[in-house]
C-alpha cells in the first residue's frame, strides 16, 4: 500500500469578485483539478509549480487541514479530515511561513509541550531530540525565546519540532523560503541525512529548486492544479529538451568554430575562446578528444541543465498542452 | 480513558505555557492585570451613579440591583478570560495559528482558547466575583436549601451561557471575516443587558435580548429567585431555576455552531 493516495484529488474555491459598484459576483476557482498521485513509502517526492498551482491546497487536503471538493486522499491509511487526530500523530508538517513553536518561550519548552501534546514516551523523545540537535546544530539557541530567533534558527527548531513524535510522513511547505545560503545547506542536508535512513516519506513543495535537485529523486510538477510532469529530473531535461553544455576554454580563437557530430556549437564568446557545446548524442570525452585534436584546450566544463529555465519553459506553455502523459 | 487522562494534561501543558509566556513580560502583565480591572469597576460604578440620582431602577432597589450587577459582571468576566480571546479568531486564521492547530493530534478549539488565555483579565473576573459576593451577602436574601443551590449554580451558568455566546458569535468570522462589530454588539451589548433589571428596557428589544437570545436568564430571573420577587413581567417563579438549562442549550448551540463553522472553513480554505 501507498503511504500517500491521491485519487482525483480537486478542490475548489468560491471566491467573490467586485462586479460593478456594489454586485458582486461569485466565481469558483479550482485550485487543485484531480490529482491522481501515489507516494510510496521512503519517497522523496518534489512538489513544484508558479504562485497559485495549488501545491500548498494539495498538502492542506492530505494533512487535514482543507476538505477535498472531490477525489479521495489517503494518508498512512487514514481520510486526512475525518481522521484528523488520529492522522496527525503519524505525520510531521512543517509551513515554512506558519510556526509550531511558542514565540514567548524558549525553544527547549516548545519541545517539551509537543512531547506533551503528542504523548511521546519521555525517552524516545530525548533520542528523538539528540538526534536533531546534534544535527541541526540546535545547542547554541535551545535557551532563546522563539521570537528573539533568526530566520534559520527557527526553521530549524521547526524541523525537530515537526519529527520529535517520530512521524512516518514528513510534510514540508518552502521549508527554505526566506533563508540564507548557509540556513538552506543545513536544512537541505539535514532533510538528505533524513532521507538517506529511508524511513520517513518527504514531501516537499518549493520555489527553490535546487532544493529539489538536492533532495528529490522525484519531481512533481503542477499548474493550474494539474500535475504536468511526474518523473525524474532527468526525464524533465529530456522531455522538454534541456542539454548538458560542454564549455572549452581555448588558448586561441579557431578561425571556424568546429563541426563535431552530435554536439552542436551553442555559443561562441570571448572572441572565439570559449566555445559551449550542446551534447545531444555525443559524450563529454568524444567533444574533448575531436577538440583536442583541433585546437588546445585551456580547461573544460561541464555545465548542467538548468532546471528552472525548463521549469519557466512548462510554466509558460499553457492550456491543452500541458495534459499529463504525453 | 487513558487516551482522555493524556489528552487532559496535553491541555494543561498548552495553559501553563500561556503562563509561562504572559509572565516573560512580567512588568506589562502586572500593568496589564490593574488595568483590566478598570472595565469591570466602572460596570458597577455606572450603577451607583444611576442611583445616585434615583432610589429606584425599574423597580429594583440599590441591593437588588447589585445582584442582578454581580451575576452579570462575574459571569461575563469569567467567561471573557476563558473563552473571550475566541472573538480573534479572523487573527488566528490569518496568521495561521488556526492551520498550525489543526495539524496537532487535539481538538482545535480548546487548543486556541488554552493558547491564548488573556490572564491579566483574571484582576476582573475576580472583582466580579467579589461584586457578587457582596452582593448575595448584603441584599437581605432568605436563604433556604434551595436558594443555596441557586446561588451555587447559577453563576457558573452564567458563565457558560456568556462562552457559548462568545464562541457562537466568534464562528460568524468563518463565513464574513470583517464580523467583529457584530460579534461584539451580541456580547458586550448582552453584558450591558444583563447587568440592569430588564425591566429597565422596552419592546422588541427586551423581547429580543432577553428571550430571543436568552439573556434575561443569566442574571435576571435567578436574582428574582434569589431574592424571592415576584417577575414585575408577569412570568412564574420557577423561571429563574431553569437558568443552568438554559446555559446548557446555549453551550450544546455553540458547539454545533462551532462544528458547522470549522466544516464551512475546511471547504473554503483560508
Amino acid at each position: 500500500m501507498s503511504v500517500i493516495e491521491m485519487d482525483g484529488l480537486r478542490k475548489e474555491f468560491t471566491v467573490r469578485v467586485r462586479a460593478g459598484r456594489l454586485r458582486r459576483e461569485k466565481r469558483t476557482v479550482t485550485a487543485v483539478d484531480g490529482v491522481d498521485l501515489r507516494v510510496e513509502r521512503g519517497e522523496m517526492l518534489g512538489y513544484i509549480g508558479p504562485n497559485g498551482a495549488g501545491k500548498s491546497t494539495t498538502l492542506k487536503m492530505l494533512t487535514g487541514v482543507l476538505m477535498p471538493s472531490a477525489g479521495v486522499a489517503r494518508v498512512c491509511g487514514l481520510r486526512p479530515v475525518a481522521d484528523r487526530t488520529r492522522l496527525a500523530l503519524r505525520i510531521g508538517v512543517v509551513f515554512g511561513q506558519r510556526s509550531q513553536l511558542w514565540w514567548d518561550l524558549p525553544l527547549r519548552d516548545s519541545f517539551g509541550l509537543l512531547r506533551h501534546v503528542y504523548r511521546v514516551p519521555a525517552g524516545a523523545h530525548a533520542a528523538r531530540l539528540a538526534r536533531c540537535r546534534d544535527l541541526l546544530d540546535l545547542d547554541g539557541f535551545l535557551d532563546t525565546p522563539v521570537r528573539q530567533l533568526s530566520l534559520g534558527q527557527r526553521m530549524r527548531g521547526e524541523l525537530t519540532a515537526a519529527l520529535l513524535h517520530g512521524p512516518e510522513v514528513l510534510f514540508l511547505d518552502e521549508p527554505t523560503i526566506g533563508l540564507d545560503v548557509v540556513s538552506k545547506q543545513a536544512v537541505r542536508g539535514f532533510l538528505a541525512e533524513l532521507g538517506r535512513a529511508g524511513d520517513i516519506t518527504l514531501v516537499l513543495t518549493t520555489h527553490d529548486l535546487a532544493d529539489i535537485e538536492r533532495l528529490c529523486r522525484r519531481l512533481v510538477v503542477i499548474d493550474h492544479g494539474r500535475v504536468v510532469h511526474d518523473g525524474s529530473i532527468a526525464e524533465l531535461h529530456r522531455r522538454y529538451g534541456s542539454r548538458r553544455m560542454v564549455v572549452a576554454e581555448l588558448d586561441a580563437a579557431l578561425p571556424e568554430p568546429p563541426v563535431l557530430p552530435g554536439a552542436p556549437v551553442q555559443r561562441v564568446e570571448a572572441d572565439g575562446r570559449r566555445l559551449v557545446f550542446a551534447l545531444e548524442s555525443a559524450s563529454v570525452a568524444e567533444v574533448v578528444a575531436a577538440l583536442a585534436g583541433v585546437a588546445t584546450l585551456r580547461d573544460i566544463s561541464i555545465v548542467e541543465p538548468d532546471i528552472e529555465a525548463v521549469v519557466a519553459r512548462l510554466y509558460e506553455r499553457k492550456g491543452p498542452l500541458l495534459t499529463p502523459g504525453v | 480513558m487513558a487516551e482522555g487522562g493524556s489528552a487532559l494534561r496535553a491541555y494543561r501543558s498548552l495553559l501553563g505555557a500561556q503562563a509561562r509566556a504572559q509572565a516573560s513580560y512580567r512588568t506589562s502583565f502586572v500593568v496589564d492585570l490593574v488595568g483590566n480591572v478598570g472595565a469591570t469597576v466602572f460596570d458597577v460604578v455606572t450603577v451607583l451613579v444611576i442611583f445616585g440620582v434615583t432610589r429606584e431602577l425599574g423597580g429594583f432597589t440599590l441591593r437588588e440591583t447589585l445582584v442582578v450587577v454581580g451575576l452579570s459582571s462575574s459571569g461575563f468576566a469569567t467567561a471573557d478570560l476563558l473563552v473571550g480571546n475566541i472573538e480573534r479568531l479572523p487573527r488566528y486564521v490569518r496568521t495561521g495559528l488556526f492551520d498550525a492547530v489543526l495539524v496537532r493530534p487535539l481538538a482545535a478549539l480548546p487548543q486556541l482558547l488554552l493558547m491564548d488565555v488573556p490572564l491579566r483579565k483574571l484582576s476582573r473576573a475576580v472583582f466580579g466575583l467579589a461584586v457578587l459576593l457582596y452582593a448575595l451577602a448584603s441584599a437581605g436574601i432568605d436563604w433556604t436549601p434551595g436558594r443555596v443551590a441557586l446561588a451555587v449554580v447559577v453563576p457558573p451558568a452564567a458563565v457558560v451561557f456568556f462562552a457559548s455566546v462568545f464562541v457562537t458569535t466568534a464562528t460568524v468570522s468563518f463565513y464574513w471575516v470583517d464580523s467583529g462589530e457584530l460579534a461584539n454588539s451580541v456580547t458586550y451589548g448582552g453584558r450591558d443587558f444583563t447587568s440592569y433589571p430588564i425591566t429597565v428596557y422596552g419592546g422588541w428589544f427586551r423581547a429580543l435580548f432577553a428571550y430571543g437570545m436568552g439573556f434575561a436568564f443569566v442574571s435576571y430571573h435567578p436574582a428574582l429567585a434569589l431574592l424571592g420577587r415576584a417577575d414585575p413581567l408577569g412570568l412564574p417563579p420557577w423561571v429563574g431555576w431553569v437558568s443552568p438549562g438554559v446555559a446548557l442549550v446555549a453551550a450544546s448551540v455553540a458547539a454545533l455552531a462551532w462544528r458547522v463553522g470549522i466544516r464551512h472553513y475546511r471547504s473554503t480554505g483560508s
